[in-house]
């Protein structure tokens, strides 16, 4: 190639880069107004059904407080609470904390609890166990994390907060003894925590967008 | 080209060169996606928008682009459509994005998609292109969806579940025939065993139709062959 070409490749790269560019560009503005109300829907959506039966005000996901690691709760990745009010006055905080001992790598756990320590729900936002045995842990395929709903740190008593192999009240999975006993030390954790720290949590100003 | 010959190009994508059978290109995101019927359509309609409006791009430009810069500018274009569809997922289908996570980002690696823009896109004109891209495209989604629908059958005993990523509405758990399937199809070697098995199907068929042909040919033109 000689000068005069060198240069005239490397023009028409450099448009089509630009081209291409545009294009990108456009698509995202296009889409970025709906796929931001997307994202905060589904948030607001994956919220609710860990606060089973309780009245509050919208905009849970505005009072977002991000505990960067290393913290108290379960888990060596940050974990969220959002806390939750009725009329200013607040009725439960909720927990996405990380159980790490699942069978096949970490469990994300979102564990609502009321302000007087009950439970109001749990569900499983990610995870990676076996499909057929240790996903049956997902509200969707089978009953098995709404045994927790009602239940407190001092109900049943601490050691009762394992798998009944384990002498404790919760139910196992059939084939699956390691994922339970993970998501039942994460809730039993984040409870001990949260009985705690709870004046403190629902003190703390909330962490911004982009944090 | 004739659009007798733009058919023919687009049956070629479908069956006597079909990416996945044939060709076994894009391996890594037809294994990895088609534990149900509603991924594999997902990916593959993904897929087939990608092959498609790459190879009409490449074979716009194919005359201003010289030999020393095709590969980056394929994969520029490429990379720009690959987002493009990523974003309009994100927008309008978000819990079918969600659930082919990563494999939507990764269509831009899959082999299928460059080996047509060099293999035929940047030799041919528009129209040619477009046939081939929506061929080889719709072959590759077919197989995604048979491959897909086979291991939920097998190992969930149940069709169409979560039809409602594509549709939006009520979650809906599917056809549902059996309390448990043979759990191994999900798993990954499933993939391989169905993938195989579809291959095997593909090859015995074609036997079939090139016996049937001979057998059905006159004596004297069979011996000229």
């Amino acid at each position: 190639m000689n000068d005069q070409t060198v240069v005239k490749t490397g023009l028409t790269l450099a448009l089509i880069a630009a081209i291409c560019t545009t294009l990108v560009a456009g698509t995202y503005q296009f889409t970025k107004h709906r796929i931001a109300a997307n994202e905060k829907a589904l948030l607001e959506q994956s919220l609710q059904p860990a606060l089973a039966g309780l009245f509050y005000d919208s905009g849970v996901s505005e009072s977002r407080l991000v505990l960067q690691a290393p913290h108290e709760l379960p888990g060596n990745d940050a974990a969220i609470i959002y806390r939750v009010f009725a009329e200013r006055k607040p009725v439960a905080a909720l927990f996405a904390v990380t159980a790490r001992d699942g069978f096949s790598g970490p469990i994300r756990v979102l564990l609502g609890v009321g302000f007087d320590g009950t439970v109001t729900g749990v569900r499983i936002l990610r995870h990676r166990e076996t499909p057929g045995l240790g996903d049956k842990i997902e509200s969707a395929r089978s009953d098995w994390v709404f045994q927790f709903d009602g239940h407190a740190i001092d109900n049943p008593v601490v050691t009762g907060w394992a798998i009944k192999d384990d002498g404790g009240e919760f139910d196992q999975l059939t084939g699956a003894s390691v994922t339970p006993r993970a998501v039942i030390n994460a809730a039993r954790d984040t409870l001990l925590y949260f009985e705690a720290n709870r004046d403190e949590i629902f003190a703390r100003p909330a962490t911004g967008e982009g944090e | 080209m004739t659009s007798g010959g733009l058919i023919e190009r687009m049956q070629t994508g479908l069956w006597a060169e079909n990416p996945g059978l044939v060709q076994l290109l894009g391996l890594c995101p037809l294994l990895a996606v088609t534990t149900t019927f509603v991924n594999g359509f997902g990916l593959g309609i993904a897929t087939l928008l990608v092959l498609t409006c790459s190879n009409a791009l490449v074979s716009v430009t194919r005359r201003w682009i010289r030999q020393e810069i095709r590969i980056p500018i394929y994969v520029l274009i490429i990379a720009s459509l690959v987002t493009c569809i990523e974003l309009i997922f994100k927008a309008w289908f978000p819990t079918l994005d969600r659930s082919l996570g990563i494999f939507i980002p990764l269509i831009v690696t899959n082999c299928a998609i460059v080996a047509r823009a060099e293999v035929f896109a940047s030799r041919n004109p528009i129209g040619a292109s477009i046939a081939d891209g929506i061929g080889m495209g719709a072959g590759f989604a077919m197989l995604l969806m048979a491959i897909g629908a086979f291991r939920e059958l097998v190992g969930q005993a149940s069709i169409f579940s979560r039809l409602d990523m594509l549709t939006g509405g009520e979650p809906f758990a599917g056809f549902s025939f059996a309390d448990s399937g043979f759990l191994l199809a999900i798993l990954p070697p499933g993939a391989f065993f169905s993938l195989a098995l579809a291959v095997a199907l593909k090859n015995h068929i074609d036997r079939k139709r090139r016996i049937a042909r001979n057998a059905g040919m006159p004596r004297s033109r069979q011996r000229t062959r």
